[in-house]
């Protein structure tokens, strides 16, 4: 598409042939610039990290072959599983009465959605710690005499604040939903629960699966909260564990450990997380 | 069957009095419409309400005011149970809205299974011999998205069929297709209206209302400003709107002499390919 009238000065391609006299350093150079001086920062900084820290002692520290030694193997299997085991009975209660609460708040009816819109503003406003002390001493207060086995406690504890945030992830998820499929599904003569939980709740849910795992990766982490109901020796999870042989060993090596444990859990899940995210963005 | 004889004796679908708002804006305006067994074609410009009366019959809007017999049965009428109802009318919709998270099969069997209650091995060989009638015998494990537009849409329609419907509803059932897909959907309705099935259709594709409808229905402003036979409302209009849309319709690269003004090169050029204004084929 070269227009080839009046061609009595030639131009180059980027037509530079009238730009004032050159600046100091053309784009590319300051960029170029700009990139070297970002490395040699960073490599100072870490250069003085290397050079100035302790090795030795920071290797007897947190990284003490003795003590990792007994630590093993009651962090994994007592600790890890413990920890395991909080998170997932937490997340299927969490689960279950977030479905109920998202539910309840799309209901037609005016005090459902009210009573879920409360439940959802208090307990997403309140610290986890604070309800778990709730269910722990304000239960046994309000009802002398009764007090819930505590793997209830750490369920029910760490469950309810999981649902105020998991209600509202499925809400955004049901209502993600099209509106065609419930007028396709209306259509066929399906009633409107049956179309809920055959044609809307199901797609719902491969929405919701990115954040709904971000909320165990979450969990996962509040679980060391359940420490304040007071654990014996077999009901410990992994921070409790480390943190107790570290008051043991007088070393920070249990720290490292349970730390990386935790890791184990989490980075799995949020790689999971991308994947599905990606998985999901292809699909659309 | 006692079902037969109440049905020719009553017409398949009876609108009387139809009035639709949404909020301030009234988009039906007193709709009184009869569809015995036959095909009827409602065309009209966007926005005349069309869909909305579509709609209306099978209540997935409420209608404002008025009545809508399906049958005998008053679907207007609260005590109605719509789902009971609404097994016996087919919808297609413009969008497909097949279950994008069931393949093919389910998306055929699934209200079979639902909401007659028929058995899985009898609602799988209804959807087998139903998708061959749509011309996709063998797509069952497909799912909605692997699949095109043309065929999303013949999939909808089977997916109605195999609930054995006593009518059927289209609402646009071509017009977010590729038009090289449009003709494989029309393909299929042209076979449903031959066997006999009664149809109430939604649609912008003039040439298959002309070929197909017992019956046009024209429509605009949210009143039904011409119906009858499609030689007479498509072929010789009546009413003069009627004739605007047509010509429109009928010729959409025809520019309007009011808006001939602005005439640049290109547009000089559509000019003389003009089309005399009212001028409809086939007339």
């Amino acid at each position: 598409m070269a227009t080839t009238s009046g061609t009595t000065h030639p131009t180059g391609p980027t037509g530079e042939a009238d730009d004032p006299p050159k600046p100091r350093m053309t784009r590319r150079q300051r960029a170029r610039l700009s990139r070297g001086i970002q490395y040699a920062v960073l490599v100072i900084v870490v250069a003085v990290i290397a050079f100035r820290a302790d090795w030795g002692n920071l290797q007897q520290a947190f990284f003490n072959t003795e003590v990792i030694g007994r630590m093993f193997p009651r962090v994994l299997i007592v600790a890890l599983v413990n920890t395991l085991l909080y998170t997932a009975l937490a997340f299927v209660f969490g689960l279950l009465l977030g479905i109920v609460i998202a539910l309840m708040r799309l209901s037609s009816v005016g005090p459902y959605r009210w009573l879920a819109s409360a439940y959802v503003e208090l307990f997403r406003g309140l610290p986890a710690l604070l309800v778990l002390f709730f269910v722990a001493y304000g239960i046994p207060n309000a009802f002398p005499g009764f007090t819930l086995p505590f793997l209830v406690m750490v369920t029910v504890g760490l469950g309810l604040t999981a649902a105020a945030y998991m209600s509202e992830t499925i809400r955004a998820g049901i209502q993600a939903v099209p509106r065609g499929q419930v007028e396709a599904a209306r259509t066929l003569g399906m009633s409107p629960a049956r179309t809920m939980v055959t044609i809307v709740l199901p797609q719902a849910f491969r929405i919701v699966i990115p954040p709904l795992t971000n909320e165990i990766i979450l969990l996962t982490k509040d679980s060391s909260l359940v420490y304040v109901l007071g654990v014996t020796a077999g009901q410990v999870e992994l921070t409790k564990f480390s943190r107790d042989m570290l008051n043991t060993t007088v070393n920070s090596t249990p720290l490292l450990i349970g730390g990386l444990l935790y890791l184990c859990i989490t980075l799995p899940l949020s790689q999971l997380v991308r994947r599905l995210e990606i998985r999901h963005a292809k699909a659309r | 069957m006692t079902g037969t004889d109440t049905r020719s004796a009553a017409p398949a679908i009876s609108i009387r009095g139809l009035h639709k708002s949404f909020g301030p804006v009234e988009v039906l305006k007193g709709i009184d419409l009869d569809v015995p067994g036959e095909v009827v074609c409602v065309i009209g410009p966007s926005g005349s309400g069309k869909s909305t009366l579509l709609r209306c019959v099978n209540l997935l809007e409420t209608p404002t005011s008025g009545k809508v017999f399906v049958g005998r049965d008053e679907m207007t009428d609260p005590d109605c149970d719509l789902d009971r109802v609404r097994r016996r009318i087919g919808m297609v919709f413009q969008s497909f809205n097949l279950f994008a998270h069931l393949n093919v099969l389910r998306n055929l069997t699934i209200a079979q299974i639902k909401v007659l209650r028929r058995s899985r091995t009898e609602a799988e060989a209804i959807a087998r011999r139903t998708l061959d009638r749509v011309g996709l015998a063998g797509r069952e494990t497909a799912f909605p998205a692997q699949l095109s537009g043309g065929q999303q849409q013949r999939v909808a329609i089977a997916r109605s069929l195999a609930m054995s419907p006593e009518l059927m509803l289209f609402d646009e059932p071509t017009s977010a297709l590729d038009p090289e897909l449009v003709g494989e959907v029309l393909a299929v309705m042209r076979g449903l209206a031959a066997e006999g099935m009664t149809m109430m259709v939604v649609t912008h594709e003039m040439a298959f209302a002309r070929d197909v409808a017992d019956r046009v229905v024209f429509m605009d402003g949210g009143v039904v400003v011409e119906q009858g036979p499609p030689e007479q409302v498509i072929g010789d209009p009546q009413q003069e709107r009627t004739r605007a849309f047509l010509s429109r319709v009928l010729n959409p690269t025809a520019v309007d002499p009011a808006e001939e003004v602005s005439a640049t090169p290109a547009g000089a050029q559509i000019g003389s390919l003009h089309v005399e204004p009212g001028a409809v084929p086939g007339h």
